[in-house]
């Protein structure tokens, strides 16, 4: 799927990947967040792997637009792995005063990929547990 | 000395990849390179931001020292310094990080402003001495003078 950013959007049954290769001017960066947002919509992905190992920089733009793009997608009911960042990116970033607070990420697709898997895993029996939760409240109701 | 103009949103990114190229030619590292394109990516973003025009003048220190970068427009200026440099202030609610950060990022930071004439803020980073070193050891990229 090419969105109007132009950078693609490939689904992999539940999950979506964004590998960005290219040197993201804003608009650019405000445009990917609506694709990738409008894509989770549309496919119900449960989660999105974002590849920035190409990315040279960060700055305090790109970066409110990768935790915003984490914190909206999460309304959705989608979680979002940012992978690959190169470590001097990390490093500036920190220095730079700007935390990805709340944003997972990975070192890479393999380990992004199996954290999705993770964290789709708990969010399942932490919603079969509030389940469990209700039904028992609801036997405690019948057995008084 | 390289100018680059601001006019577009897209001359930020030229700014940035120029500076960082500059910065790969002089013999800094990747991390230094990194902090110098974020830094000049940030301060590009306010001039076209808050003065809509300007420029960027990348010029190298003397004797292989260093890099400087100075973004100057004839903008509405600054009216408090102290607090734009303040983390996370800023007055149209962005993340107020670009000139603190931008500070932290270089070696050497300094803002002139005047309310109404514009801004010009200069950045300075320095190369360590075994940078120095590794450029003296190593045959010059651009063919001028290598340090002795
Ligand atoms: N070149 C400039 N001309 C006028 N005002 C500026 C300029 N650069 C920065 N400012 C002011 O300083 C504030 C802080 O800048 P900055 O730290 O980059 O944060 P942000 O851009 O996220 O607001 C800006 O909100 C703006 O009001
Ligand atoms: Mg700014």
């Amino acid at each position: 799927m090419l969105g109007i950013s132009s950078i693609p959007i490939l689904k992999l049954r539940d999950f979506l990947i964004v590998s960005i290769q290219i040197d993201l001017h804003d608009r650019m960066a405000e445009q990917l967040q609506q694709d990738i947002l409008e894509q989770i919509s549309q496919t119900q992905a449960k989660g999105v792997l974002i590849d920035i190992s190409a990315l040279e920089m960060v700055d305090s733009f790109i970066g409110r637009i990768l935790a915003d793009t984490a914190r909206m997608a999460s309304t959705l009911d989608s979680e979002i792995v940012i992978v690959g960042m190169q470590p001097a990116v990390a490093i500036t970033l920190i220095e730079l005063g700007l935390s990805l607070g709340g944003v997972r990420t990975a070192l890479n697709l393999d380990e992004g990929y199996e954290l999705l898997q993770q964290t789709l895993e708990e969010k399942a029996s932490e919603g079969q547990t509030s389940e469990e939760a209700l039904a028992e409240e609801a036997d405690d109701g019948g057995s008084d | 000395m390289t100018v680059v103009q601001i006019r577009e949103e897209s001359d930020i990114v030229r700014a940035r990849t120029t500076a960082k190229e500059a910065a790969r030619e002089l013999g800094f590292g990747l991390v230094d390179q990194t902090r110098i394109s974020t830094a000049v990516s940030e301060l590009a973003r306010n001039i076209f931001l808050y003065a809509g025009e300007g420029e960027v003048h990348i010029e190298e220190l003397n004797n292989h020292h260093g890099i400087r970068v100075s973004f100057i427009d004839h903008g509405p200026g600054i009216e408090d310094v102290d607090l734009a440099m303040k983390d996370g202030w800023s007055s149209v609610r962005a993340m107020g990080k670009g000139l603190p950060g931008a500070k932290r990022l270089s070696d050497r930071m300094e803002i002139h402003t005047e309310t109404g004439e514009g801004t010009t803020v200069t950045i300075e980073k320095w190369l360590s001495p075994s940078s120095k070193l590794r450029i003296a050891s190593s045959p010059n990229p651009r063919g001028g003078p290598s340090l002795t």
